[in-house]
């Protein structure tokens, strides 16, 4: 069924009794398909959908060990950016950014994208270095940006605190195509419209191993559910990479790190854009039910436990009494995390792998969200064509043996420090 | 979190600092780039038990070597880091 309001009419009158399930709970086929993808996350889901949508192959199945969007997918803080600085990294985060734009009329579903625009304050002349030459960078890219002085950053956000003694805020670097989207609607938008092109997609289905040729390649995969051929599997289950990479005899240069994520209670509309304080390791955004959704660093220490402890709480915390006092006056309602791929360069891989018909899809540390409509449709260009994307040239798998590091943050590797 | 530190008895980790993994060794000189790049890239990442450094910053300002579940985050015990393993 197609949403439009016509069809929200429609079903008012109805009593509401005839919408159906979005998409459809399918089982897996005995035929097998020409490709899996495994993992039910964003990346998984739109690359499903990719394939069947640009490049005609719906002869997909898409497995998921829980539910779709239960992992990372639904667990993140909803930003959409494209403000990076490295030449291998900005082409594919706008290209991100130009599929958000168009994504809900694209896939009929509203994902709630909200380009409310993203402003990284400045609090030193170095900072305000470092963002002029990531705001030229961007520039030389196409891309909208704009450095701001205090008086401009004031007028946006009146409510930081300017003058404070250790981090005084001096400017911002805002991008006003930035923004937020809603992240389960993201998946479920991806999902119900993969699925009205053919694409089964398979939940509660854990992938135990994987079937081989006597070649070595990958033919299909073990699951809870049976035995599943295709012709080429991929990999999306970023968090969890490098278990699941282990059962094809793969090595990673990956960590699982905790990131914790924070919700108030719902408050009157107060924060124009999404605000990050680089300097305090603090970032806040105001969701459209009206809880400040906000997060910071990394747990710092390998973690599958999808939470985190309470020195990382009271850090982030304290980030934020430090930028906007007001913020103490507001209740935590929730707070909770969530499994981070953790690359040695901060930087992701979208590559074929050593072995033949697997392809990984893996180390998006904690900024897959925002990119996950490009990775869904560089994924699929790499599954469908055997070639990597123009914008995703950079995401070698074999860029930590070559020396073709993509080092945004210049850390080194060190997994915890991207 | 907390570490049972070998001088100090069980502290809270914010007193430590972490290194990471401690499975890695580095190869000798004459090794070749093959082992340097496993050394320096390439982790089990396991899910479940690790042994890590941590260094007791804010204590005895050591460095212990940590085994801890990395699924249930539960410290198993620690140790004196050996000389020049750290």
């Amino acid at each position: 069924m197609r949403y439009s309001v016509f069809s929200l009419a429609r079903q008012a009158l109805g009593g509401h009794k005839g919408w159906g399930p979005a998409w459809r709970d399918a089982a897996p086929k005995a035929a097998g398909y020409d490709v899996i993808i495994v993992g039910g996350g964003g990346h998984g889901l739109a690359a499903a959908y990719y394939l069947a949508k640009v490049h005609g192959i719906a002869n997909v199945a898409l497995l998921e060990r829980g539910w779709i969007g239960g992992g990372s997918a639904g667990r993140n803080t909803t930003i959409i950016r494209s403000n990076y600085l490295l030449p291998g990294n900005e082409g594919f985060y706008e290209w991100s950014m130009k599929l958000w734009e168009g994504l809900e009329q694209e896939f009929n579903y509203n994902a709630m994208v909200s380009q409310r625009g993203v402003l990284n304050l400045i609090h030193s002349d170095a900072q305000r270095d470092a963002y002029a030459r990531r705001g030229n960078a961007m520039r030389m890219h196409g891309v909208d940006c704009e450095l701001l002085g205090v008086d401009a950053v004031r007028k946006m956000a009146p409510f930081l605190d300017y003058e404070q003694a250790r981090f005084p805020i001096q400017g911002g670097l805002h991008q006003a195509r930035g923004g937020t989207a809603r992240h389960d609607a993201v998946n479920w938008g991806y999902a119900r419209a993969a699925s009205a092109l053919g694409v089964d997609i398979i939940q509660n289905c854990e992938v135990t191993g994987f079937l081989t040729d006597n070649a070595g390649a990958v033919t299909g995969v073990e699951t809870t559910r049976g035995a599943i051929r295709a012709g080429k599997v991929g990999m999306a289950v970023a968090g969890r990479s490098s278990q699941l990479a282990a059962k094809a005899g793969l090595r990673l240069p990956i960590e699982s790190h905790a990131l914790q994520a924070f919700v108030s209670e719902g408050l009157k509309p107060l924060i124009p854009g999404v605000i990050t304080f680089g300097a305090g390791h603090f970032y806040v955004s105001q969701s459209d039910k009206g809880g400040l959704v906000f997060g910071g660093d990394i747990d710092g220490y390998n973690s599958y436990a999808s939470r985190g402890n309470l020195p990382v709480i009271e850090d982030v915390c304290e980030g934020g009494m430090a930028l906007m006092p007001m913020i103490g006056r507001a209740r935590l309602l929730r707070a909770w995390g969530g499994i981070m791929d953790m690359t040695m360069d901060g930087s992701p891989i979208i590559d074929h792998t050593p072995v033949p018909g697997l392809y990984l899809n893996a180390g998006w540390c904690y900024g897959g969200f925002k990119a996950t409509p490009a990775s869904g449709w560089c994924f699929a260009h790499l599954l469908a064509t055997d070639r990597p994307h123009e914008t995703a040239k950079a995401y070698r798998y074999d860029r930590f043996a070559t020396g073709h590091l993509l080092d945004e943050k210049g850390m080194g590797a060190q997994a915890n420090l991207h | 979190m907390r570490i049972p530190c070998p001088f100090c008895g069980p502290r809270d980790s914010r007193e430590f600092v972490t290194r990471g993994d401690a499975a890695p060794v580095r190869p000798a000189q004459d090794a070749g780039e093959a082992a340097m790049f496993d050394y320096v890239y390439l982790r089990d990442n396991p899910a479940g038990e690790i042994t890590e450094w941590w260094y007791h910053a804010s204590g005895c300002r050591q460095w212990l070597r940590v085994t801890r579940d990395t699924v249930t985050h539960a410290v198993a015990g620690a140790s004196l880091a050996p000389d020049g393993t750290a």
